[in-house]
């Protein structure tokens, strides 16, 4: 039998938790935050995702890089991060960088201004920025942990990544509610997708297989909060 | 002066008259009366009951006319285009079409195509397109969007729009009306014929259908009255019960009434109640009666084999939700049994239309009411149709995403001239009212997604010529365009498929709702397609089952059709109510519900509104018996939680029916200024406020999306059909949008189906002002007989507002008990 998993709730709504020994915070908004090294962490922006859609003829509204950045720079601004991961597929294809609107690039480089931008490349952006500032990088070490952007396939500790889009679905009697979550056994851990058009998949999902010790526990967004919800809990789409 | 009748005789060719003799008929005044309107070029618009050969009318003019047509050497396009809500239908009227052309020899083509007929069948049609074409609204939009629509529809002579009724006052309608519209442009000559047999204001429907002539030109043509139904109420022997919507108590009776007819067509308003009677009726059924169950979730396969058993007459009722309402004459029929309430007085001529297609004799229907309000609506429904009153529905106007929609078929169709389009689709009923700007900003919409951020204008899909004329971008845009056509979304569905061994799928069932499931875990039971079923689990797209055995059921609550309890309706309602001298007609049990309620309680005058307010456990209860339908109850009761709450109240949960709405708290509630807590400002910025956040406008919001264009359903070569590979969620688009552009003409379509459709903003509106000043405070010790039934509904209910918040928290706490335990 595991032992149960062990949690606290900050009155920010955060959820602080151990990560392969290392104390780790989930934020409300779907980043990952080290205090001992004050790294903010955040995976799958999918910036232009829009753009992207339009054209190919569906034309979504140009406004999720915008709010993508904006949702950022409040956690920046709350946080003073020393250091900014953006864990891949920041953009969401290789020509996104061209199509960005001035403000956007303007905000983009006030964020990498007095700190470390590092840009864990994944497979939509392989190439990492080409004029906008930071570093690339395909992996990072820090606190003790590995920052990719793709889980390596089975077990794989002391591990942070996106890629997957994590999505958690609870029902119950009065109907059922599917949010953006972290998941994690405590060894390792997927970040949900930080963009502002980036959907989830259920963790319940074939995807999830073999990554986990044990069953995983996942950190749902809520409004303001995240909740932590046991694999019992979480439903199939 | 020479007999009517003789004169209107001589405007049938002989063939036609020696036709009419062949078969012992005389041709039928309203018959010739079409004919006549026909030559003098005028629209009409038929009103005739089942039976009185409304189809036949409909179409002579076109046979007549085609008959007489000298030969041609060239193919001379479409001469009659008739349009069918149900692709059922257009089959079966290309069927009975059949014989007069056969019989009289007539060179003539009349041909079906729907979404079923075959794609060479299809293609042909459109190189070489029979004189007379039935199909859908659908498929018209479809052939307006391509290239060849011009030269199609060029030598229209006549659209015949049949069961009108149904279509005017819906998206769907929109869409018909700007392709009319786009037809009259084609062929300006074009005349337009309107058959329906439950037409409640003729002037609604001749203001939806007229052509740039406007409403003037469209005569309406009557035929005679058919024999008055005969409806009457089932008086159970067993009381009727308080509350509840499945007539349980009556099943025996209703059995015994099956048994008595030759065929009858058993009507209920949800999936679920279908299939609890089914259930109930075959537990009863002794005799083995060929007892059939037909709703919108069953297999297609399996609604064709019920629909062809009925044809064949070899079932003796099928149990059916309105999927039924519309359809193909079944002669057999006799008997047209109405299960709980019947919520509108058209709804039920139009059911009971299905029984008896002879004019002279009347149709026979029983009502069954459920429960005791309903006893009271089912009385209230039968004097209405005694009456011959209806309740139609309402003109409606225009929706700017089915505009959209339309305007990127014209422009995949033929290139377009902004304002000469504009002119055009302001001869379509719903947009005579259409504002440049809005025109303007559509158009915008559909070249660049219509964003004040000007970041598009590369990915237009329609574009400019030289000429000033607007065009779509590319084929590959207009192929995109085609396959998204139509203005009816359904919810994403998922096929029901029976288990087989070692993970292995088998046969298909059906299909459910997405959100019917969210109430059944793996394991649990329910009923469908008139078995139980135990949930093995849920694949990608597949809800797989396996026989349940004679475990008693869970069942879901069922979704399918969800009509309100109509306007009209609900004031015949109240004015039984209140008028004492009427109670006599009601059974004892009713009448003596009311009695004590009256003495109890009371009865309000018929244009004031009762309120209660009692303690009940430790909670105070307040009840008001607005009878506005389920919809405007659970805006109004949402509303009135949000004013309790700032009033310190501590609201706790509501409950609504069609009837009255009970919201509970936790202080008492008969202090409070009752004119001032239902003042209809909550309609303003309250009302806004909870609508922004509701799933409501998300739901509406995604349905505008896909509609206008914004969001494809389906894909060049996507074989699959259901709303679930989108590959983004229009949750989150939305969520950004209103933060970003507020006002963008897709939220504002969203907002306005919300208010119509989802949440009847404008009934609730009509309503406070009905009962300001007119609200009858009763403050009671304890619950009285009015209240039983709602109160029953209790725990019925899922919650509303943040209830995903609190189910992520009760997870949470799961967790954590479980942890701690």
């Amino acid at each position: 039998m595991n032992a149960a998993y062990e949690f606290t709730t900050a009155p920010c709504g955060s959820l602080h938790l151990g990560l392969a020994g290392a104390e780790v915070i989930l934020r409300a908004s779907g980043a990952l935050w080290l205090q001992a090294e004050r790294a903010l962490i955040v995976a799958d922006l999918h910036l232009e995702k829009g753009s992207s859609y339009a054209a190919r003829g569906q034309l979504l509204p140009p406004y999720d890089t915008r709010e993508t950045l904006a949702r950022l720079k409040a956690e920046v601004d709350v946080l003073s991060p020393r250091i900014v991961v953006l864990l891949g597929d920041t953009f969401h294809d290789r020509r996104s960088e061209d199509r960005l609107a001035d403000n956007d690039v303007h905000a983009l480089r006030t964020l990498a201004k007095d700190r470390s931008l590092i840009w864990v490349v994944g497979n939509h952006d392989r190439d990492g920025p080409r004029a906008l500032p930071g570093e690339r990088a395909e992996e990072l070490a820090i606190q003790g942990l590995t920052l990719r952007h793709e889980p390596r396939a089975g077990l794989s500790p002391a591990e942070a990544a996106g890629h997957l889009h994590p999505a958690a679905k609870v029902r119950s009697a009065r109907g059922a509610v599917r949010r953006r979550c972290f998941v994690t056994d405590g060894e390792r851990i997927v970040l949900p997708a930080f963009g502002a058009y980036t959907g989830g998949l259920n963790v319940r999902d074939a995807a999830f297989a073999g990554l986990f010790a044990r069953p995983p526990l996942a950190g749902a967004l809520g409004r303001g909060r995240v909740h932590a919800v046991g694999w019992r809990s979480l439903a199939a789409d | 002066m020479a007999d009517a009748g003789a004169q209107l005789s001589k405007l049938l060719p002989p063939r036609f008259q020696a036709w009419f003799e062949g078969r012992g008929w005389r041709p039928r005044t309203h018959q010739l009366e079409m004919v006549d309107k026909a030559r003098a070029g005028r629209d009409a618009l038929l009103i005739a009951p089942t039976g009185g050969g409304k189809t036949l009318a409909g179409f002579l003019p076109s046979l007549v006319e085609l008959s007489e047509r000298g030969p041609a050497n060239a193919p001379r396009g479409i001469h009659t285009l008739y349009i069918s809500p149900l692709k059922a239908l257009a089959v079966d009227v290309e069927r009975n079409l059949g014989a007069p052309i056969l019989e009289m020899g007539l060179p003539i083509t009349a041909e079906s195509r729907t979404g079923d007929t075959g794609l060479s069948r299809r293609q042909r049609q459109r190189v070489k397109p029979p004189e007379i074409l039935l199909t859908t609204p659908e498929q018209l939009a479809l052939l307006c969007a391509w290239e060849g629509a011009r030269g199609l529809f060029e030598g229209l002579t006549c659209v015949i729009l049949d069961e009108i009724h149904t279509l005017h006052a819906s998206k769907r309608g929109d869409l018909l009306a700007l392709d009319l519209a786009r037809l009259s442009t084609f062929a300006p000559s074009l005349r337009r014929v309107g058959l329906s047999a439950t037409v409640d204001d003729p002037q609604v429907i001749k203001r939806w259908m007229a052509g740039p002539a406007g409403p003037a030109a469209v005569d309406l043509v009557r035929g005679p009255a058919g024999a008055p139904p005969i409806v009457d109420l089932l008086l159970s022997e067993g009381r009727v019960p308080w509350a509840g919507h499945t007539a349980q108590h009556a099943m025996a009776e209703v059995y015994e009434a099956i048994k008595r007819s030759r065929t009858a067509l058993v009507f209920v308003n949800t999936r679920f109640q279908a299939e609890f009677a089914f259930q109930e009726l075959w537990r009863l059924n002794e005799d083995a009666l060929p007892i059939a169950l037909h709703h919108g979730s069953l297999a297609a396969e399996q609604r064709r084999k019920v629909e062809a058993a009925m044809s064949r007459g070899a079932l003796r009722a099928v149990v059916c939700t309105s999927t039924l309402d519309l359809g193909i004459d079944w002669g057999d029929v006799d008997l047209v049994i109405q299960l709980a309430s019947p919520k509108g007085a058209a709804r039920m001529v139009q059911r009971i239309g299905r029984a008896n297609h002879r004019l002279d004799e009347p149709s026979r229907a029983l009502f069954v009411p459920a429960n005791r309000f309903e006893m009271l609506e089912c009385q209230a429904a039968r004097e209405a149709i005694a009456a011959n009153h209806l309740d139609g529905d309402p003109p409606r106007e225009g929706a700017l995403d089915v505009l959209a929609q339309h305007i990127m078929g014209c422009a995949c169709s033929d290139p377009f001239d902004m304002l000469k389009l504009y002119d055009e689709v302001r001869t379509a009923g719903p947009y005579t009212g259409l504002a440049w700007e809005d025109f303007e900003q559509v158009v915008d919409f559909v070249s660049t997604g219509g964003y004040a951020l000007k970041t598009y204008d590369r990915f237009r899909r329609i574009v400019k010529t030289p000429e000033g004329l607007w065009k779509v971008r590319n084929l590959e845009t207009a192929q995109r365009h085609r396959l998204n056509v139509g203005a009816i979304v359904s919810p994403a569905m998922l096929a029901v498929r029976i288990a087989g061994r070692r993970g292995a799928v088998g046969r298909k069932i059906g299909e459910i709702e997405e959100g019917m499931l969210e109430m059944l875990d793996p394991g649990d039971t329910f009923v469908f397609a008139g078995q139980v079923w135990e949930l093995v689990g849920i694949t990608n797209l597949d809800v797989l089952v396996r026989p349940g055995g004679a475990k008693d059921p869970k069942m879901p609550s069922w979704g399918g059709s969800k009509f309100a309890l109509s306007t009209y309706l609900a004031k015949r309602v109240r004015q039984l109510m209140t008028d004492q001298d009427h109670w006599k007609v009601l059974p004892a049990d009713v009448r003596e519900w009311l009695e004590v309620q009256r003495d109890r309680s009371l009865i309000p005058a018929e244009d004031e509104m009762l309120l209660e307010t009692f303690p009940r456990g430790r909670r105070h209860f307040m009840v008001c018996y607005s009878f506005e339908g389920r919809l405007a109850h659970t805006t109004l009761a949402m509303l009135l939680t949000r004013r309790l709450e700032r009033v310190g109240a501590a609201p706790l949960g509501f409950v609504c029916n069609d009837y009255a709405l009970a919201v509970w708290a936790l202080n008492p509630l008969d202090g409070l200024d009752f004119d001032d807590l239902f003042n209809e400002d909550m309609l303003g910025d309250d009302l806004e406020a909870w609508l922004a956040e509701s799933f409501m406008m998300k739901r509406a919001f995604k349905g505008c999306a896909i509609i206008a264009g914004l969001i494809e359903r389906r894909f060049p070569g996507d074989k699959q059909k259901t709303g679930r590979q989108i590959t983004f969620s229009t949750d989150l688009i939305y969520d950004v949008l209103r933060r970003h552009e507020p006002d963008h003409l897709l939220l504002r379509c969203a907002r306005a189906d919300a208010a119509t459709g989802l949440i009847d903003v404008a009934r609730l509106g009509q309503m406070l002002a009905r009962i300001r000043g007119r609200i009858r405070h009763a403050r009671l010790d304890h619950l009285s007989p009015f209240s039983v039934p709602i109160l029953l509904e209790i725990g019925k209910e899922r919650s509303p507002g943040h209830a995903g918040e609190i189910i992520l928290h009760e997870a949470e706490e799961d967790l954590i008990a479980e942890a701690l335990s």
